[in-house]
């Protein structure tokens, strides 16, 4: 039996040998993203994270100023920026700046009107072949899910790791280093016509987006620094909301829950110690 | 031992009026209170009850997310993204509901490799064993389809993906392919049938759960020594003595549950599937749910032709031979001993076997290309050495250790052992260096 056991490890030792040689003389396919984003500090991380409502606002002028040209929300409902710290006169405000199309009405025409709380944002395109025409053939994605969409891979053991520090903000990361990674290509590399370099992007080394935020392009009330770090951090952050709104109350309810069946664990096994104490087992 | 004399003796009148006409609180009291287990089961046997929990609880959130859950094409992501926001508890129900799926299956890998670990699914358990496999296959076949419904980029071109497999089998593997999607691809009404059939397997599931359990019965439960029951002081009976045991570790598995649905709820999810299915675009990477990995892995690394039978084919017969070759597990273990406590090479191999599942899990996850075929493939090896080689060579050559000739026995020294290491551990001279 032992000399058998001898043999079958022998055998995946050699086995190892070959295959870790082969591994070492591939390697020279590019693998995306070139470069891993790094792990931010977001203030809705950890079992305890809120949004942060100033941010919020913050990165919804953002996204109205700037990403709303191009990227549709069409998710997310006007009412649902209560979230954000607005009132409801102020949501109404917001809503009828956008022109929704309604009907048809008695005449059988579809018609326009200021927008209302219970509508949700109009997209930019009329449909996804006109947003595709009108960009290069590539139509620019809805951010309403996007903090969830994407994710770059985390790899084995940080994938393990993850479990126990709850990290669930991949997408924002995400977001944040791509807004902010536009660089000039290195010297060799070829990018496409139209497109720009960017080590951060998922499925390429360059993508159709040109980069959409510069130092000072939005005016902020509140003090915060006008730059693309900024600007990135917070319109990231409003995307995660947009994506999981219901987060705060999530992790709230989960705290409770949790405290909950500690307690109720901890009963039900005193109980179950009371039972089995005289039954060896 | 179910079968034995009922000890059932309703105290009131209608208890008494009932059991003279339909004797179900006794079939109840017999099953569930009166009903004797092994006084020696640990931990690892409270997944039987985990797993009907986790039953339970899917078809209860599914029955209400499916009151708010439009089967269309044109609606179905829409839809969920409205229970998401939308519906009352509805982010509640549905991270349950998918979460639910993988604990679903977490519990269903511990209860599996308990039952190979204790030999369970020997004689006279053989049938008790096989429900267990066709519950299985009935778990995986409503993942799949519960997978779909979204309508992800992940559901369709995963449903894209496992339903070609059976265009590798020859002659009817069209005609199959095409009777499950309801055309030509994924669709329309590959949507509305697999909604249709999600809808209905979980309840086939709950009837085959029904016979699992009544020939559990019938046999007993197996136990860590693998010893048969042979007196009264073998066992106790089941209330209160199991039922609170797997009321515990029912809490202790909620919690972790509990964890993922609050505090990770996509974890185990694909991000791909917070894109809408667009069938003129393919991810860069298709990967099933964690828990169909191993398998993938196994399809994948069938990259050569076996004479007649193509590279694709011959992935497909060894995925479905994976999950096929559980079921003559009873009659591939020529072991006379049942439990692996007293099988060192087995317990040796058995341990190696969980290792390669978990890596082949890992290796389903990874690109099929490079060194990872290779690996695939060195894992898919063991995976069916494992029960084909080594459990029917194993008993024969294996020369096992005494085993105790009760479970009281085993109890009893146990204790004494347990009561007597603190002085005997000093002294033992294998420990003093």
């Amino acid at each position: 039996m032992k000399k058998i056991l001898h043999g079958l490890a022998v055998l995946g030792f050699g086995l190892a040998m070959a295959i870790s040689a082969q591994a070492a003389e591939e390697g020279e396919t590019p693998h995306y993203p070139l470069k891993k984003p790094a792990q931010e500090n977001w203030s809705f991380a950890g079992p305890f994270g809120t949004y942060d409502k100033g941010q919020l606002q913050r990165g919804f002028k953002v996204y109205r100023e700037v990403c709303a040209a191009c990227h549709g929300l069409s998710l997310v409902s006007f009412r649902t920026l209560e979230d954000l710290g607005y009132s409801e006169a102020q949501i109404q405000t917001i809503a009828s700046e956008y022109e929704v199309e309604d009907g048809p009405d008695e005449a059988g025409e579809m018609f326009t009107r200021p927008g209302k709380p219970s509508d949700h944002f109009p997209s930019p395109y009329a449909n996804p072949e006109q947003a595709a025409a009108s960009n290069n053939g590539a139509a620019p994605p809805d951010l309403s899910l996007i903090a969830k969409a994407r994710a770059v891979e985390r790899g084995f053991p940080t994938f393990v790791f993850d479990i126990f520090t709850q990290y669930a903000e991949a997408g924002p990361d995400y977001i944040h280093a791509l807004l902010t990674g536009y660089e000039d290509p290195p010297e060799g590399t070829e990018v496409p016509d139209g497109a720009y370099y960017n080590p951060y992007f998922l499925n390429a080394s360059a993508l159709a987006m040109p980069p959409p935020l510069a130092d000072g392009q939005v005016t902020y009330d509140d003090g915060a620094p006008e730059t693309l770090d900024q600007y990135s951090r917070d319109v990231s952050a409003f995307l995660m909301w947009a994506a999981e709104p219901h987060l705060e109350e999530r992790k709230a309810t989960g705290f409770t829950v949790m405290v909950f069946l500690v307690l109720f664990g901890g009963l039900v096994y005193l109980t179950k110690r009371k039972i089995w104490a005289e039954v060896p087992h | 031992m179910s079968a034995g004399h009922s000890t059932y003796s309703p105290k009131t009148g209608i208890g008494r009026w009932f059991d003279a006409r339909l004797p179900l609180p006794r079939l109840v009291y017999d099953s569930f209170v009166a009903y004797p287990v092994p006084r020696n089961l640990n931990y690892a046997y409270t997944f039987g009850g985990i797993l009907t929990l986790m039953l339970a609880a899917q078809i209860l959130t599914g029955v209400v997310l499916a009151m708010h859950y439009s089967v269309s094409t044109e609606l179905a992501f829409n839809s969920v993204e409205k229970i998401m926001r939308d519906v009352n508890s509805g982010w509640l129900l549905r991270y349950l509901h998918a979460n639910g799926a993988s604990f679903f299956f977490v519990a269903v890998y511990v209860h599996i490799f308990r039952g190979l670990y204790y030999g369970s699914y020997k004689a006279p358990r053989e049938l008790l064993w096989i429900l267990g496999c066709i519950i299985y296959l009935l778990m995986m076949a409503t993942a799949f389809m519960g997978y779909v419904l979204p309508w992800g980029q992940m559901s369709f071109w995963g449903a894209t993906v496992i339903t070609g497999f059976f265009t590798a089998i020859p002659l009817v593997g069209d005609w199959i392919q095409q009777l499950l999607l309801g055309g030509f691809a994924v669709d329309n009404p590959t949507l509305n049938r697999f909604f249709s059939l999600h809808y209905l397997l979980p309840f086939m599931i709950a009837g085959v759960v029904v016979l699992h359990v009544w020939a559990l019965h019938v046999t007993g439960q197996t136990n860590p020594t693998g010893i048969e029951v042979k007196s009264k002081t073998d066992t106790v009976p089941f209330t209160p003595y199991a039922t609170v045991k797997d009321g515990f570790a029912m809490v202790v598995f909620l919690l972790v549950f509990a964890y993922f649905v609050f505090y990770i709820p996509n974890y185990l999810g694909h991000p791909d599937n917070y894109v809408e299915a667009n069938p003129l675009k393919t991810p860069a990477h298709i990967v099933p749910e964690w828990y169909f990995l191993p398998f993938y892995a196994i399809l994948r690394a069938i990259t050569f032709n076996i004479g007649p039978i193509d590279s694709k084919l011959g992935g497909v017969i060894a995925m479905f031979g994976a999950i096929a070759v559980l079921f003559v597990v009873p009659w591939l273990d020529t072991s006379k001993v049942r439990s692996a406590v007293y099988r060192p090479w087995y317990k040796l191999f058995f341990w190696l076997f969980v290792l390669d599942s978990i890596f082949l899990g890992w290796l389903g996850s990874r690109p099929a290309e490079g060194a990872y075929v290779a690996m695939a493939q060195i894992a898919t090896l063991y995976y069916f050495a494992f029960f084909l080689i080594l459990m029917p060579l194993l008993g024969l050559i294996e020369t096992p250790r005494r085993t105790p000739n009760s479970i009281t026995e085993a109890v009893l020294a146990k204790k004494k052992g347990a009561d007597a290491t603190p002085a005997g551990a000093a002294a033992a001279p294998e420990t003093n260096g």
